[in-house]
C-alpha cells in the first residue's frame, strides 16, 4: 500500500498538473469572489471562511475522477484487484495519494489566500487547521463516488452529483472552525466533530468504495 | 405458512400484487378524498394560524412519506446486497422517483406555508435544509439508477450508494441542526402529547396520512411491475438476438 | 499443481456467454483458447482470474494463484521500466526483478519512460510483469499482439520455462506458440437459450 501511494506521487508529480492545477482553481476561484461580491474588507472577512472551504472543497472535486479512471483505461486496475491486497486497501491508498497531491497543498495555501480575503489574524491558522483535518474526509468520499462512476463513459458530472451532497457534514463543521476561529470564539466542538467525520470516512468508506469497485470491474 | 421471502420470487409477486394495486389504489383514493375534504371543510381554523394551517393535510404526510420512502430503499437495498432478490432491487428502484416527488410537495408546501407564517418563501431553517439535502441525495440515487447500463450492476453500485448515502443523511442532518437552530414548529406527530396538534386537526390528518401511505403502497407496487415487465421485455430481446446469433 | 473447472459458466452484463465448461491442465501443461473475437474467451479468463463472478460451476485452485495479463498491461508512461515492473513485483512481495528483464532483453532499457518504448517493448514489459508476480497459474488474453516474429518467439520460450518450472498457462490467442497442451475451441460451449433460464 506505501508502495501504491509512493507511486501515485511519484505519477504526480512527473506528470506535472496534479498539484498544479487544483491550486490555481483554488487561486482564481479566491481571487474571483471579490469581483463577485465587491471589495471591502467589512463584506469579505465574514464570508472569507466559508468561501476558501467551498474554493477548496470544489478543487479537490476537480481531481476525483482521475482517482481510478487513468488505472482503468490502461489496465492497471484490474491488475491491482488480482493481486494480493485488498481492494479496500488500494482504495485507502489512492485516496491517501489523492489527499496528499490535492488536500494537503491546498490546506497549505489556505492561509495565504485567506490575506487575500481580509480574513482575521487567528483565522488562518484554524482555517489551515480545519482544512487538514478536514480534506481527508472529502479525498476518501470522493474515492468512494469516483468507484462508483468508474465504469462510466461520463461519469464525471455524475460523480459531482453524488459527491457534493455527501460533502455537507464536512462542509459544515470544517467552515464553523474557520468562522469561529476568525471570529476569536473556541473552535473546539466543531472540531472535534471534523474529526470524527474524517475517522468515520476512513473506518468506513474504504469497504463502501471497494465493494462498488468490484462491481464496477465486472 | 409461507416465508415472506416467497414473494421475492417475481412471478409469484406479479400474481399477489395484481389485486393489491387496485385495492390499495382504492384504499388511497378513499381516504384522501374523505381526509381532505375533512381536512379543508370541517375543521376550525387555527386561532393563531388561520386557514393557512390546513396545507398541513398535505405537507406533513409528504413530509413523512419523502423521508419514509427513502428508509424503505434502504432496507429494499440492504435485501438486495444480503439476498440477492431482484424485486427487492427493483422495489428500490421504482421507490425512488416517488420519493422524490413527496419531497418536492414537501418543499413546496413549506414554502407556501412559510410565507404567510414566517413572511418568508425560504428560510434556511435545519429542517427545510434537512429535506433541501435527502432531495439531492434523491437525485444523485436516481441519476445513478440512469447511468448504468448493466441491470444487476446498476442495483449493486445503487444500494451501496443508498447505504453510504444514508449515514451520511443522518450526518447532514445532525451537522445541519448545530450550523442553524431553527423557527421550524416541533414535530406535528409524536406521542408525546404536549407537542400534538389539537385532535380536531390530528383525526383527519391521521386519514390523510393513511391515504398517503397508500398511495405510496400502490404506486411502488405498480412501478415494480412495471419494472419487472421491463426487465421480462429486456431478458426477451436478448434471447431474440441470441437466437438470431 | 492442477488447474481445475467443473460446470462453469460465464457471462457479461447478466447474460451468460459460454456454459457449462468443464476442463483440466494440469502441471507443466498450456490450454490455449480458440474461437472467433467476442466468442468469450476474454470473459473466460477474467472469471478465472477472478476479476468476475462465475454464474455457476467452480474453479480451483483460486484466484490467488492466477497470474491475469489483459489486453493492456497497466504499465505507465511516467515510471522507467524497472520502476513499473519492481511496483508490481513488491505487490506481490518480491524485490528481485532482474531474471524478469532479462527474459525479456528489457535490462539495458531499465531506466527507460515506459511511455518511450515502441509497441513490442511495451508489449514485453508487459508479459515481464507476469514473471515477478510469482504465481503459477498464467491467464493471458492475446499476449502476442504487437509482438513480431522473434519477440512471439522470446514469449514462447518464457512460457515454457514457465511451464518447464510445473507452472500452467491458459491463452487466448490465435497463432500456434508450439506450447505442449491441449486446445479448447470455446465456441462448443456457447450459451444456450437454455442455460439462459
Amino acid at each position: 500500500m506505501i508502495r501504491l501511494i509512493l507511486r501515485d506521487l511519484a505519477l504526480a508529480v512527473r506528470a506535472g498538473g496534479g498539484f498544479g492545477l487544483g491550486l490555481a482553481f483554488f487561486l482564481i476561484v479566491t481571487v474571483l469572489v471579490p469581483f463577485g461580491v465587491g471589495p471591502e474588507t467589512a463584506r469579505l472577512a465574514p464570508i472569507a471562511p466559508g468561501v476558501l472551504w467551498i474554493a477548496a472543497l470544489l478543487a479537490c472535486l476537480l481531481s476525483l475522477d482521475r482517482i481510478f479512471a487513468i488505472d482503468r483505461e490502461d489496465g492497471a486496475l484490474d491488475l491491482l484487484a488480482t493481486a494480493p491486497v485488498p481492494l479496500e486497501g488500494v482504495t485507502l491508498a489512492k485516496a491517501a495519494a489523492h489527499w496528499l497531491t490535492t488536500g494537503l497543498p491546498l490546506s497549505l495555501a489556505a492561509a495565504p489566500l485567506g490575506v487575500l480575503l481580509g480574513m482575521p489574524w487567528p483565522g488562518h491558522l484554524w482555517l489551515t487547521v480545519s482544512l487538514l483535518v478536514g480534506t481527508p474526509a472529502l479525498s476518501l468520499i470522493g474515492a468512494f463516488g469516483a468507484a462508483l462512476t468508474v465504469g462510466l463513459k461520463r461519469g464525471g458530472l455524475l460523480m459531482s452529483l453524488l459527491v457534493l451532497p455527501l460533502y455537507i457534514p464536512t462542509l459544515v463543521f470544517g467552515a464553523d472552525v474557520a468562522r469561529r476561529g476568525a471570529d476569536g470564539l473556541d473552535p473546539g466542538t466543531p472540531l472535534a466533530l471534523l474529526g470524527a467525520v474524517t475517522l468515520g470516512c476512513v473506518a468506513g468508506l474504504p469497504f463502501a468504495a471497494a465493494a462498488a469497485l468490484r462491481t464496477s470491474l465486472r | 405458512m409461507p416465508s415472506i421471502w416467497t414473494f421475492a420470487n417475481p412471478t409469484r409477486f406479479m400474481a399477489v400484487t395484481q389485486r393489491l394495486v387496485p385495492a390499495f389504489g382504492g384504499l388511497a383514493a378513499l381516504c384522501l378524498i374523505g381526509g381532505l375534504i375533512w381536512g379543508f371543510f370541517f375543521t376550525p381554523d387555527d386561532y393563531r394560524q388561520g386557514a393557512t394551517v390546513k396545507i398541513i393535510y398535505l405537507h406533513v404526510p409528504a413530509a413523512f412519506l419523502a423521508i419514509n420512502a427513502w428508509f424503505m430503499m434502504l432496507v429494499a437495498s440492504l435485501i438486495w446486497l444480503i439476498r440477492r432478490h431482484h424485486v427487492s432491487a427493483l422495489a428500490a428502484r421504482a421507490a425512488a422517483p416517488i420519493g422524490v416527488t413527496m419531497t418536492l410537495i414537501a418543499l413546496v408546501t413549506g414554502a407556501v406555508w412559510g410565507q404567510p407564517m414566517w413572511g418568508t418563501w425560504w428560510a434556511w431553517d435545519p429542517r427545510l435544509t434537512s429535506f433541501l439535502i435527502l432531495f439531492l441525495f434523491y437525485l444523485g440515487y436516481i441519476s445513478l439508477w440512469g447511468a448504468i447500463d448493466d441491470p444487476d450492476t446498476a442495483a449493486d453500485l445503487t444500494s451501496v450508494l443508498c447505504l453510504v448515502g444514508s449515514v451520511f443523511a443522518v450526518l447532514s442532518r445532525y451537522a445541519v441542526n448545530f450550523w442553524n437552530q431553527g423557527l421550524h414548529q416541533g414535530a406535528s406527530l409524536s406521542l408525546d402529547a404536549e407537542e400534538n396538534v389539537a385532535d380536531v386537526f390530528y383525526y383527519p390528518l391521521l386519514v390523510c396520512l393513511a391515504g398517503f401511505l397508500a398511495l405510496f403502497v400502490a404506486l411502488v407496487l405498480l412501478r415494480t411491475r412495471t419494472e419487472i415487465r421491463a426487465r421480462r421485455l429486456h431478458v426477451l430481446r436478448l434471447r431474440e438476438r441470441m437466437a438470431d446469433a | 499443481m492442477r488447474l481445475e473447472a467443473r460446470g462453469l459458466t460465464v457471462g457479461r452484463g447478466g447474460l451468460p456467454v459460454l456454459a457449462d465448461l468443464s476442463f483440466a491442465v494440469e502441471a507443466g501443461h498450456a490450454l490455449i483458447l480458440r474461437g472467433p473475437n467476442g466468442s468469450g474467451k476474454t470473459t473466460l479468463l477474467r472469471t478465472l482470474a477472478g476479476l468476475q463472478r462465475a454464474y455457476a460451476g467452480e474453479v480451483s485452485p483460486g484466484s490467488d494463484a492466477i497470474a491475469y495479463g489483459g489486453h493492456r498491461d497497466g504499465m505507465k508512461g511516467q515510471l522507467t521500466v524497472a520502476e513499473n515492473l519492481s511496483f508490481w513485483a513488491r505487490l506481490h512481495g518480491l524485490r528481485d526483478i532482474t531474471p524478469a528483464l532479462r527474459a525479456f532483453a528489457l535490462e539495458r532499457l531499465d531506466d527507460r519512460q515506459a511511455q518511450h518504448l515502441s509497441a513490442g517493448q511495451a508489449r514485453r514489459l508487459g508479459l515481464a510483469r507476469l514473471l515477478v508476480t510469482g504465481r503459477p497459474i498464467w491467464c493471458l488474453d492475446e499476449p502476442t499482439v504487437s509482438l513480431d516474429a522473434e519477440n512471439t518467439g522470446r514469449f514462447a520460450d518464457m512460457v515454457r520455462a514457465h511451464l518447464g518450472d510445473g507452472g500452467i498457462a491458459v491463452i487466448a490467442t490465435h497463432i500456434d506458440l508450439g506450447l505442449q497442451g491441449d486446445t479448447l475451441d470455446v465456441q462448443r460451449f456457447r450459451a444456450t437459450l437454455e442455460a439462459f433460464g
